[in-house]
């Protein structure tokens, strides 16, 4: 492939693939919101725990 | 919620099914010619451009106006526009969200049914030992209603009752059961079969199975820069374009499947997760299946004529017979995984389609989740006749051009006035930045108000008065002819015309002037459409009235 070409190509891929890859592994490492949140299947999913929270269940 | 009890499954199965309702055929088919048409490497400049200032906000826009919405008990986009303006009109301009999907699904599943029939072609090989012209002449003569190779009488109209029923069926399992589940399988197989042709498209070796070029010389072909187009408006134009059609923006979908998301839930970080899923997929993967593999059996010339007869032509009457050329065995797996890979992407974002019309009717007239989803099936087989039985006069690419085209341009155009300006930036900030889970840049507050809505109206006057071969630089100099794809010349009907004109045999003369006569038909056909669902928000809203709907708590 030619350079300019080449260039062009790797830094999109990278950098598109990058983000996909920042903002999926920022939703999955982040804890579920406290019941009820908007989805079903995490109903038996430990609450998240928020700065300055003692009693989970007053939230 | 009003009347309603859908619900998402998980967060993951939200983004998805959001991706999925992006992620669909245009991925493959469209944006590779688009970047071959508008300077190779160039086009992903703008078009990126284009993601971050106009793709990325309405995303944002649209998920904020959604879960706002759904709070307060309204699923699809006449009453979510409702309730964030005083005026009663904003209501009647959230129809586009429902009348879009609607006349959009109606070719869509038609499209839809022949990724299917070749899926199953590819299977029985159909395909093997044809050459180009012949697997060209297969591709007309299937949509033309021809001939069978399977038997069937009317294949096409068969494949497209089967897709309909199954995307129905689907509808009406719910949101959690039914188009969480299908997204949840599909696109994960989607990314998997894409790899797979990707890998194929990249390791072409010149000289191996007949390839004139290795994969390298269509790689080069689509990812050379041409600074020299890198200014031109016409380039801007198609980037921004490409941007609309790809994320599913300006149709009312995303307002939909946000408004099941509660108030106390990130949509910024999900926004980012399904659309750049959707960058992924049309970059990472679609520009290495088309055209690589095109140009490498090919040639230049001869994918360049093919692109000026348009991206479908290129998928449906082309790659069957390159994928054959790879021998038997990996040349049916080739060609039933790419058309797999489209049937995907394609019934994703279907699914999407019907969901504001099921919410329109569950929340306003307090129908069940199954009959809505069935009467959704119901009218998009009445509209979807036309665009089969009426395809050569070319009733499918009219369906295409006003609900496909203009009018995503038109509502995005509008939600971003009634979200930035009518709502007011400083609540629309707040819902975009109310829980959400990332850092969103302060600066989209000044893009959203300014920056989108004044490309968007870039964007809509550069349909309204295209100037002829897409010439920006003449006709800014001084000489604007219209191009027959203007949406003025396509009122008019300026190219049949002419073809009328031109016309000398009496047998063109009479097909042209039915083919006006349909596409005047059809373009009633779709306003009726839009008119009858205005109608039916305002019974709606007359019933609201009687009726208070009690927000969700």
């Amino acid at each position: 492939m030619n350079t300019s070409a080449l260039i062009l190509m790797l830094f999109t891929i990278l950098g598109v693939t990058g983000m996909l890859v920042y903002f999926i592994v920022r939703v999955l490492t982040t804890p579920p919101n406290p019941e009820p949140d908007s989805y079903l299947e995490n109903d038996a999913v430990e609450k998240r725990k928020l700065p300055g929270d003692t009693d989970k269940s007053t939230r | 919620m009003s009347g309603t009890k859908d619900a998402w499954g998980s967060r993951i199965g939200l983004i998805l099914a959001m991706a999925g309702n992006a992620v669909g055929m245009s991925n493959f088919l469209r944006f590779p010619v688009q970047a071959v048409q508008n300077g190779g490497g160039t086009f992903i400049i703008p078009y990126l451009v284009s993601f971050l200032v106009i793709g990325i906000p309405l995303l944002w826009i649209e998920w904020s106006m959604g879960r706002f919405g759904g709070a307060l008990g309204h699923h699809s986009t006449p009453f979510i526009m409702d309730s964030m303006a005083r005026n009663r009109l904003w209501k009647y301009i959230g129809v586009f969200g429902i009348w879009t999907n609607i006349a959009i699904a109606a070719y869509y599943c038609y499209l839809e049914s022949w990724t299917v029939a070749y899926m199953v072609h590819s299977i029985k090989g159909s395909f093997l030992g044809l050459d180009q012209g012949e697997v060209a002449a297969f591709f007309d003569s299937y949509i033309s209603l021809g001939t069978s190779t399977l038997g069937i009488p009317w294949e096409p109209f068969v494949f497209f009752i089967l897709v309909l029923l199954l995307n129905t069926y689907v509808l009406s399992q719910g949101l959690q059961k039914g188009v969480e589940r299908v997204a949840k399988i599909g696109i994960p197989l989607l990314i998997l079969f894409g790899i797979f042709l990707a890998y194929q498209g990249a390791t072409i070796d010149a000289g191996e199975n007949g390839a004139i070029h290795s994969s390298i010389e269509g790689l080069n072909f689509l990812w050379t820069p041409d600074y020299s187009n890198m200014w031109s408006p016409s380039v801007w134009l198609a980037a921004a374009g490409q941007v609309f059609f790809t994320l599913s923006i300006g149709m009312g979908t995303v307002h939909c499947y946000a408004s099941y998301v509660k108030a106390k839930d990130d949509i910024a970080l999900s926004a980012m997760s399904s659309g750049w899923m959707n960058e992924f997929v049309e970059i990472v993967l679609g520009s290495f299946i088309l055209i690589p593999i095109s140009i490498a059996f090919l040639g230049m010339d001869r994918v360049q004529e093919l692109i000026e007869l348009g991206s479908l032509s290129l998928g449906f009457k082309t790659l069957p017979y390159l994928f054959m050329q790879w021998g038997d065995v990996i040349g049916i797996l080739s060609s039933f995984l790419f058309f797999s890979l489209l049937f995907f992407a394609g019934i994703t974002s279907s699914l999407a389609m019907g969901t504001p019309w099921i919410g329109f009717l569950k929340d306003e007239f307090k129908w069940k989740h199954t009959s809505a989803a069935w009467s959704f099936g119901l009218i998009i087989f009445v509209l979807g006749l036309p665009t089969i039985f009426l395809y050569k006069y070319g009733v499918f690419d009219e369906y295409d051009y006003w609900a496909g085209t203009v009018s995503l341009v038109v509502f995005a155009l509008l939600e971003c006035i009634l979200f930035a300006w009518v709502f007011g930036m400083d609540r629309g900030w707040k819902e975009i930045t109310r829980n959400a889970e990332i850092r969103v840049p302060h600066i989209y507050k000044y893009i959203i108000k300014y920056v989108t809505p004044v490309l968007l109206l870039i964007v809509f006057l550069g349909s309204v008065f295209t100037p002829k071969d897409n010439d920006w630089e003449g006709a800014l100099s001084g000489t604007w002819i219209l191009d027959d794809s203007s949406i003025i010349s396509k009122l008019r009907n300026t190219g049949l015309k002419d073809k009328l004109a031109r016309a000398t045999d009496s047998e063109t003369i009479a097909f042209v002037t039915d083919q006006l006569f349909y596409v005047n038909a059809s373009r009633m056909l779709l306003m009726a459409v839009f008119i009858g669902f205005a109608f039916l928000v305002y019974i709606a809203y007359k019933k609201r009235q009687r009726e208070p709907i009690t927000p969700q708590p």
